[in-house]
């Protein structure tokens, strides 16, 4: 796996607040990671100055093996963004709009019109191309504004909050279009607020708060990582008394629960392998076995407000 | 093909100033306001009742459409650009800040030389005869890309509201007109006026047009095209400069 985003020590002060602070992180190649943090956290920032609409105080971005900043031409021909507001041109049509980024990207003619006429289909405004963008709804501009990030068949897409305030049909367009592009090999940068939708869609997190990465992690790994003690839920098809469980080895306590059993351990795969191992022995077969982690929300949250000034 | 080279460089520049010219130019409100801003200005002389010669006049008015042309609304593309947002959108696509700038004069000097084109037939249509049509065509395209490049070194403070930078742009163009030989001539002005009509590069345009119309200068047609030449490098150089250091304050 080759790098395609390495931030190191990336700084931006605005005034007397420091909006991002020392932050270095990787993104793989065909890695869809998520960047989450709440409001005011510099996700917005951090985003900028990685596809160098800002430049960083201090610090290192290189994207695609491009500095951002001695070699940003390059390194941004081989990007598109999808930013939080939508920024098409709206006394432009969809058509125009999508031409005039091909121009910008340096594609002929030609195929910059055959790439339009596929994104517009695949956004579904194919119909509605000659229509001005300021008739457009929010939903139907952030669809366009994701095929003119698209145009030039990026092999990075940074996208701020692309579903931000999207009616269904759009967000699961929109995501569906995001698995399909990785799919196809397209490294995604997503910063979301939405802690369901970088559950689903993303292999790593990476949170910042206040400036600072204080996490980065696959969700799963960040979701159990958060709590020392891990919970898991075991039904058996026939009674087991109580102190038998207790005796397993990793377990530190049992409570049972209608005809299921809740364990709290803080070994969760050598409890998994005894649990097996007393069912064998007990000729007691596992109805069901659930490890009980905490949701991306929970870690979110506990990771945002553990270390909160 | 290296995506930073000049040549694919200029090439974004010009969908730039292709975007510029459908956004922001061919408007019905943009266009008036270009024909009749310099002709009511030049109408409100001629009824003044200085018995200046109608050559004079001509050649002040062709003057002054291409400098209110030229920078009538450059100055204003960044700050609308910044609001909307779509600045934010040129600036992670791959054009150099120059080429972002230089797209924004080639669509001021087009409009320019459009609206100019059409008081110089205004001109012949009075009655005044074209002597130096070639040095006046030169003459319009060298001023039309000076005063292009000062319409966007008016549009160099970082601010995103538009009427702040109206307001400093009338500041300025207003008396560079005064003092630039166009409603006064050269020739009778005092010695401290004639001082800063040496500074204005419209001084040295309306001399030109001056000379192709009525074969009269006040300065060497040599020293006037050297000086519009001078100023245009300059302002271009230095607006690109300041550019590149307040873009980023627009984010």
């Amino acid at each position: 796996m080759s790098v395609v985003i390495h931030a190191s020590d990336l700084t931006k002060v605005f005034g007397k607040s420091i909006a991002v602070d020392h932050i270095s992180f990787d993104v793989q190649k065909g890695e869809i990671f998520g960047f989450l943090g709440p409001n005011g956290a510099g996700k917005t920032t951090s985003t900028r100055m990685l596809t160098g609409v800002i430049p960083p105080d201090t610090g290192t971005a290189t994207i695609l093996g491009y500095d951002i900043r001695s070699e940003p031409v390059l390194a941004k021909q081989g990007f598109g963004v999808v930013p939080e507001t939508s920024n098409a041109y709206s006394d432009l049509t969809a058509w125009q709009n999508l031409l005039l980024m091909g121009e910008l990207y340096g594609l002929p003619r030609a195929r910059a019109e055959q790439r339009s006429s596929e994104l517009l289909g695949m956004v579904g405004l194919l119909e509605r191309k000659d229509q001005k963008v300021q008739a457009y709804s929010k939903g139907m501009k952030q669809r366009l504004i994701l095929a003119m990030a698209l145009i030039h068949e990026p092999e990075l897409l940074f996208l701020d909050e692309p579903t931000s305030g999207l009616d269904v049909q759009s967000t699961q367009m929109i995501l569906s279009l995001l698995r399909d592009l990785n799919k196809q090999g397209t490294t995604i940068f997503l910063t979301t607020h939405n802690m369901e939708e970088a559950n689903r869609l993303c292999h790593r997190v990476g949170i910042i708060r206040a400036g600072k990465m204080v996490a980065i992690d696959a969700p799963e790994k960040l979701k159990t990582a958060i709590d020392r003690v891990h919970k898991i839920e075991v039904s058996f098809d026939r009674d087991v008394p109580d102190n038998t469980l207790a005796g397993l080895e990793g377990v530190m306590t049992v409570n049972r629960t209608g005809d299921k059993w809740q364990i709290t351990t803080q070994n969760k795969d050598a409890t998994i392998h005894s649990l097996a191992a007393f069912s064998q022995k007990n000729s007691a077969a596992i109805v069901t076995l659930n490890t009980l982690a905490p949701s991306l929300d929970e870690a979110f949250l506990r990771l945002t407000q553990e270390a909160k000034p | 093909m290296n995506p930073s080279g000049f040549s694919v460089q200029m090439r974004r520049a010009w969908a730039i100033a292709k975007k510029d010219i459908r956004i922001y130019y061919i408007k019905g409100p943009v266009l008036i306001f270009g024909v009749f801003m310099p002709l009511f200005m030049f109408l409100a002389f001629l009824m003044g009742g200085r018995q200046l010669p109608l050559s004079f006049l001509v050649s002040g008015l062709v003057g002054m459409t291409l400098f209110f042309t030229a920078t009538a609304v450059s100055p204003a593309i960044f700050p609308w650009e910044g609001q909307a947002k779509t600045l934010e959108r040129l600036a992670s696509c791959p054009v150099t800040i120059e080429a972002i700038v230089f797209g924004d004069m080639i669509a001021s000097t087009l409009f320019g030389i459009g609206i100019t084109i059409i008081t110089v037939i205004i001109g012949l249509v009075l009655g005044l005869s074209l002597l130096h049509g070639i040095m006046l065509l030169t003459a319009i395209l060298l001023a039309a890309v000076c005063f292009s490049a000062i319409g966007m070194l008016l549009a160099v403070p970082p601010t995103n509201v538009p009427s702040n930078i109206m307001m400093l742009s009338s500041l300025i163009k207003f008396p560079l007109v005064f003092i630039s030989g166009i409603f006064i001539p050269l020739e009778q002005m005092p010695p401290w006026g004639l001082a800063l009509a040496v500074v204005s590069p419209l001084t040295y345009f309306t001399d030109l047009v001056r000379y192709a119309f009525t074969d009269i200068h006040y300065f060497p047609i040599l020293i006037d095209i050297a000086a519009l030449g001078v100023f245009t490098i300059v302002f271009t150089v230095v607006t690109m400069l300041l550019h590149k250091r307040t873009m980023p304050q627009r984010m």
